[in-house]
């Protein structure tokens, strides 16, 4: 077999989905609006397995064909399709470009203990529907949100720096784009992460993949057992020592001539790197190199450990109190149309950030609080940020793991997330005796409604019964959080609105044609 | 064209362009000998386009307002991301009419844009004005970030003292305002005046300062040179947004007129209310900004069939 040729296939795959991945997060022109997009995320690993819980969909199989690809031939899945992991590759590739050593990478020994118990949690947390853990060790949504918080701004300011140059030449083909930056703490947060994967790449290839990323170690555990193996000639082997060299998962051993199948992601360097031919993809077996027990020991203990915490992690899950904000102003905060409840939408979101990046009026924003523990870095609906378009079901359209599930747009407008609820006291036509209805204007429904007032005034009237809670009333209203003068309380459990009355004319126009 | 026109056109465009800062407005500059022409020109019966064409003649034709080379601003509603039966935005086909008649008056550019309240490119593309403009040859530009406007002191305003205007609106010699006529659930009635919110940044101001008069207020630092109102479809409830189809009536009517009060006056009359019943006209009349009693102007009436 021609390795150098699928290796080059490798890549080409791998730029394909990195690409393809990366500029659904940068659409900023909302030029993806659309469901089929999202396909492109068919594969990811996690987000598949959650939109299978979620939704029991027969089209949503993505993990298992990704399964079934590793049991074939490994961890293909790392090196290709998983947007981290050739991001992580993208590093590696500049620090050997910039080393002068011979031989780059060293053999290194795995972290079993640390990978197994961070698989272990993530599995109890799946299985407990505690998602914030899958929230953040997941490989896909650790870099959506790199994409969503990090590199989306870079990109709005410099669009926004050249739409200005353009238009100073009459040239409008761009236009600025609103630029809103996460909340410092998920900001930061994402750095930290982006600052530790570049660390980690840039020095030891796929260490991340091989000691912190649960889909990683899973993958690991049954390319153990695939079909197709990277093995050893052991015959052919000068022991030269180029295989290790390249391996970005340090885990070749040529004293034993055996490959640490958990850790291998198929980059196949090794085998364009040896001259020899002493290594290949094949299905027999070369040389025997079972799993040690040792290893298996290691495995099968770390679960047990997991399996005692998993009463402490479920004592955390009880404790999450989102009525704690009842302090304020609401009782709930507003998840986005097509979660169902905020329970259900907690449950599955994994924080990826792909709607808070489509969103066209960016009223998806990142919670840090708001939904308490279990929804850190979740997106909700920020009323002092935007307003959800009454025509836009984007969110819903692009979500991969179907926390937002894709309803229709009549379906949307008779969704109610919240109620608009009139707080009459702090309202400019009460305290200062004008006219404003910024409120009722923005309303799509009319379900706030100006009524007459003292004298010619008209002052806001809230009908909860076809009220949405899209926050259109409560984002341009003109007195500054945490004063507003309506506001949208979240429902726990999304309600259906009623329909607006189409009521007869009432106010027909004059019958003269020209009443002047 | 004759010489001495060519330096009377001259002359005055530089002027216009020139002095409109100096005077804080365009009145000052404009006050050239009287026409004989039509102060307000009201039609019904056609279509947008037409009813534009019957209105502009009756009030001096499109040239007495477009000089050759000059830049012109329109500035429609487009505030709502919904479509053109719905008559929460201007009616694509008259802002067509006005961008193709000022293009064939010498324009070396026509300008349309509007400061948005849902997201600006959805309005534009869903209002359908952005196709219908740039097909008369008109260029739609945005407006939805602060770095478009530019803070101007407004010296003769009660409550607006100072604003952020769209730069384009400063920069053009030509500036026509071609509001929709609805309902308004505030303001009651959503006109020529009301639409010139659209040109600046912070509308919470308003709301919160006393909403008639800071309308009123931002016409003593600019008055369009050109109101256009279109009624073709006009929203007689449930405004400015509106919720269905059924919020409209297909009035079929346009009224064109230079002074902004009087436009608006006219239109609250077809819409069945008394000008003096609208906050912000009232205001902007006693301010003498315009004249809202109609029995005191010429007024063209036509019927199209």
């Amino acid at each position: 077999m021609n390795y150098s040729k699928l290796k080059k296939a490798r890549v080409i795959v791998s730029l394909l989905f990195f690409i393809l991945s990366i500029s659904l997060f940068l659409d900023i022109y909302e030029k993806y609006a659309n469901e089929t997009v999202q396909e492109i995320l068919y594969l990811q690993f996690i987000p598949s397995v959650m939109k299978f819980l979620s939704t029991f969909a027969i089209g949503t199989i993505g993990f298992l064909i990704i399964i079934a690809l590793t049991a074939f031939m490994g961890r293909i899945y790392c090196s290709s399709i998983c947007p981290l992991g050739i991001l992580q590759d993208a590093f590696a590739w500049i620090a050997r470009k910039r080393s002068t050593k011979k031989f780059f990478y060293k053999k290194k020994k795995s972290y079993p203990i640390l990978r197994y118990s961070l698989l272990g949690i993530t599995i109890i947390g799946l299985i407990l529907s505690f998602s914030t853990i899958v929230t953040l060790l997941d490989p896909y949504s650790n870099f959506g949100r790199i994409m969503t918080y990090l590199i989306r701004p870079v990109v709005v300011l410099v669009n926004n720096g050249l739409s200005l140059l353009l238009h100073k030449v009459e040239v409008y083909t761009l236009s600025p784009v609103k630029l809103v930056m996460a909340p410092w703490f998920i900001f930061s947060f994402s750095l930290a992460l982006l600052a530790t994967i570049t660390y980690m790449s840039y020095k030891r290839g796929r260490l991340f993949c091989n000691s912190i990323c649960p889909v990683g170690t899973f993958l690991g555990l049954l390319s153990k057992i695939s079909f197709l193996k990277i093995q050893f000639k052991a015959d052919n082997c000068t022991k030269c020592g180029k295989c290790i060299g390249a391996c970005k998962s340090e885990c070749i051993d040529i004293k034993t001539f055996s490959i640490d199948h958990s850790r291998c992601v198929d980059c196949f360097n090794c085998l364009t790197a040896c001259e020899d031919s002493a290594l290949v993809l094949t299905a027999k077996k070369q040389l025997s190199a079972d799993i040690t027990n040792n290893e298996r020991r290691t495995v099968i203990a770390t679960g047990i450990g997991l399996l005692l915490g998993q009463t402490v992690l479920a004592d955390v899950k009880t404790k999450k109190d989102t009525s704690k904000l009842l302090v304020n102003e609401k009782d709930h905060p507003v998840s986005p149309p097509g979660s169902i409840s905020i329970k259900r939408f907690n449950d599955i979101c994994t924080g990826c950030g792909l709607c808070v990046a489509a969103c066209p009026t960016q009223v998806l924003q990142p919670a840090v609080k708001q939904y308490g523990l279990i929804g850190f870095m979740q997106p909700h609906m920020d009323y002092l940020s935007g307003f959800c378009n009454f025509d836009c079901r984007g969110c819903g359209q692009i979500c991969p793991t179907g926390a937002i599930l894709p309803i229709t747009i009549e379906e949307k407008q008779l969704t109610q997330l919240g109620k608009a609820v009139f707080v009459k006291e702090n309202c400019v036509v009460y305290t200062d005796g004008t006219d404003c209805g910024a409120c009722s204007e923005h309303c799509p429904t009319k379900a706030v409604n100006m009524v007459p007032y003292e004298g010619k005034l008209l002052i806001p009237e809230v009908n909860q019964d076809i009220c949405i809670g899209c926050g259109a009333c409560e984002h341009p209203c003109p007195i500054d959080a945490p004063y507003k003068a309506i506001f949208v309380n979240g429902n726990a459990i999304h309600q259906a609105a009623e329909k607006p009355k189409e009521e007869e004319q009432t106010t027909a126009p004059v019958e003269e044609d020209f009443p002047f | 064209m004759k010489r001495r026109d060519f330096l009377r056109t001259g002359i005055g465009a530089s002027l216009l362009s020139g002095a409109l800062p100096l005077f804080g407005g365009l009145e000052s500059v404009k006050g050239m000998p009287a026409s004989t022409e039509y102060d307000l020109a009201a039609v019904r019966g056609g279509n947008g386009g037409d009813m534009f064409d019957r209105a502009i003649e009756a009030i001096g034709g499109i040239g007495k307002y477009v000089k050759s080379r000059q830049k012109v601003v329109v500035k429609p509603n487009i505030g709502w991301d919904a479509p053109p039966e719905r008559a929460a935005n201007t009616n694509p086909d008259v802002v067509a009419r006005i961008v193709q008649r000022c293009k064939e008056a010498g324009a070396s550019e026509v300008y349309v844009f509007d400061n948005t309240c849902n997201k600006w490119d959805r309005c534009y593309r869903n209002s359908g004005i952005e196709e219908a403009v740039k097909a008369a040859g008109g260029k739609m530009i945005p407006g939805n970030t602060e770095s478009f406007y530019k803070e101007v002191d407004i010296p003769n305003g009660v409550s607006l003292k100072k604003a952020k205007v769209h730069k384009m609106i400063l920069e053009s010699d030509v500036f026509i305002n071609v509001p929709v006529m609805k309902h308004h659930s505030s303001t009651r009635i959503s006109l020529a005046m009301k639409n010139l919110m659209g040109v600046v940044w912070d509308r919470k101001f308003y709301h919160s300062n006393d909403l008639h008069q800071c309308i009123a207020d931002f016409c003593t630092f600019i008055k369009p040179d050109l109101n256009i109102i279109d009624g073709y479809n006009m929203m007689t409830k449930n405004g400015p947004r509106g919720v269905s189809v059924a919020d409209v009536t297909n009035l079929k009517a346009l009224i064109a007129s230079p002074d902004i009060v009087a436009a608006d006056a006219a239109a609250t009359k077809m819409f069945g209310l008394e000008p003096s019943e609208i906050g912000h006209i009232k205001i902007a009349h006693n301010m003498r900004l315009g004249n809202m009693n109609l029995e005191e102007l010429s007024i063209s009436k036509q019927k199209m069939a």
